[in-house]
């Protein structure tokens, strides 16, 4: 399936970027910090749609290279991530007391294990729920990647319409009611399971 | 990379027309989605029986299922059962059935925030029921939406990016055209992106400076 497979590789690769920039995100230098929020914002203003066509239409010609549409949906999907998934660890980086880091500093911990003992294992159940939402988004925005020409579940489901237009004419009403239920069926429970954690962890 | 301005210049009208049409998308879809919010938040609010039901269910379809997949079902499956709505009609419809559960959500959570004694107060001075919500609830549950209330309102102008699938001629559906026509591939992406910064961008700035003034509204919580 490829539509599972896109979501899939790009939360993965998201998520990973997303934990390195949210932790380069709290730097203390103002440069960096612009650097980041001007990424962010870049995804934030302009539509994902628009990014796929940038990619797919745009970078494609001027770097006369040929892409194929999905591997364009995967990059821009895992560039999303990364920078919503930035800002997701950011926050929860913030969150954390100051003195967490400092105690840790005095105690004489290196950046590294300063980050893998003490920050990140107390971030990581701020973020869970932000990062499941996040992971219920890019796979309902999956469906866009049918416009720049991907064989997804979609497609297949208009490929089913064409051929049984005869005999059924109805199809579409049944296909695409049963695309809807699909995606319902796997983002539900997702959607689910960050609120059962928020209620959980807030209370 | 140079850029053909005469083209760009040439396919202006195209584009402002375009940005226009989103634009009234957009408006209209945040106006119904925001009134069906403020409704399903108010039902939710007061716990209505059958009612309160029948809209949890709305807001969790609504939420967990792609906007593209929406518009497709209302443009392609419902003319098959004999509804027949033109491309405008759907596009405003599925955004507003997408908006309106984030809406409610939004004003839920601001309703949800004003504290108990803030009411139990305004009743104790003598407030009847709808100067308490009209003069207690609902400001202070306001200031609270207000930021998810913009936050909804950039990813539904965001979201009709989308509505270009079902041929309405939106700005996506210009760019592809003229992609697919001349060959201006740079000048049409370029023109894209300006037109959604331009539109996006204002409102952006916008909202961050109602968020700090509405703040204000909060003190003493």
């Amino acid at each position: 399936m490829v539509t599972v497979r896109i979501a899939f590789i790009s939360i993965i690769f998201g998520s990973l970027l997303g934990i390195v920039l949210g932790v380069i995100w709290t730097s203390k230098s103002k440069w960096i910090r612009s650097a980041c929020r001007l990424y962010l914002e870049l995804f934030r203003i302009i539509p994902i749609l628009v990014w796929l066509f940038i990619m797919y239409f745009g970078v494609t010609t001027a770097l006369n290279i040929d892409l194929s549409g999905e591997t364009v949906s995967v990059i821009v999907f895992t560039l999303w991530g990364a920078a919503e998934m930035g800002d997701i660890v950011r926050g929860a980086l913030e969150s954390l007391p100051k003195h967490q880091i400092e105690s840790g500093k005095a105690l004489g911990f290196s950046f590294w294990d300063l980050y893998r003992y003490i920050l990140i294992p107390q971030a990581v159940r701020r973020m869970l729920p932000g990062s499941i939402n996040l992971a219920t988004r890019m796979i309902k925005t999956t469906s866009l990647v049918v416009l720049i020409g991907v064989i997804d579940v979609t497609k297949v489901g208009q490929q089913i319409i064409e051929l049984s237009r005869l005999e059924v004419p109805t199809a579409s009403f049944w296909v695409y009611g049963f695309v809807f239920i699909l995606y319902f069926i796997i983002c539900y429970p997702l959607s689910r399971l960050s609120r059962v954690l928020e209620n959980k962890w807030n209370g | 990379m140079n850029l053909n301005w005469q083209f760009i210049i040439d396919s202006l009208p195209l584009y402002l027309k375009a940005a226009w049409t989103t634009l009234k998308l957009g408006f209209w879809g945040i106006l119904i989605s925001s009134i069906i919010g403020f409704v399903c938040s108010i039902v939710l609010y007061f716990k209505v029986k059958v009612l309160k039901t029948v809209i949890q269910v709305y807001i969790e379809l609504s939420r967990n299922t792609p906007l593209l997949i929406q518009l497709f079902f209302l443009y392609f499956g419902l003319t098959k059962l004999g509804v027949a709505l033109s491309e405008t009609a759907c596009a405003i419809i599925g955004l507003s059935f997408l908006g309106g559960s984030y809406m409610a959500e939004a004003f839920r959570s601001g309703l949800e925030a004003v504290s108990k004694t803030q009411i139990e107060s305004g009743l104790s001075i003598g407030l009847s029921k709808t100067q308490l919500v009209r003069y207690v609830v609902l400001p202070q549950a306001f200031s609270v939406s207000v930021p998810s209330i913009g936050a909804n309102c950039i990813f539904l102008l965001k979201e009709t990016s989308i509505v270009g699938a079902i041929a309405v001629v939106d700005l996506m559906n210009v760019t592809k055209d003229l992609i697919g026509i001349y060959y201006q591939t740079f000048e049409a992406l370029f023109m894209l992106v300006v037109s959604y910064l331009i539109m996006i961008l204002p409102l952006s700035l916008l909202l961050t400076w109602l968020e700090r003034k509405v703040r204000y509204a909060e003190f003493g919580n």
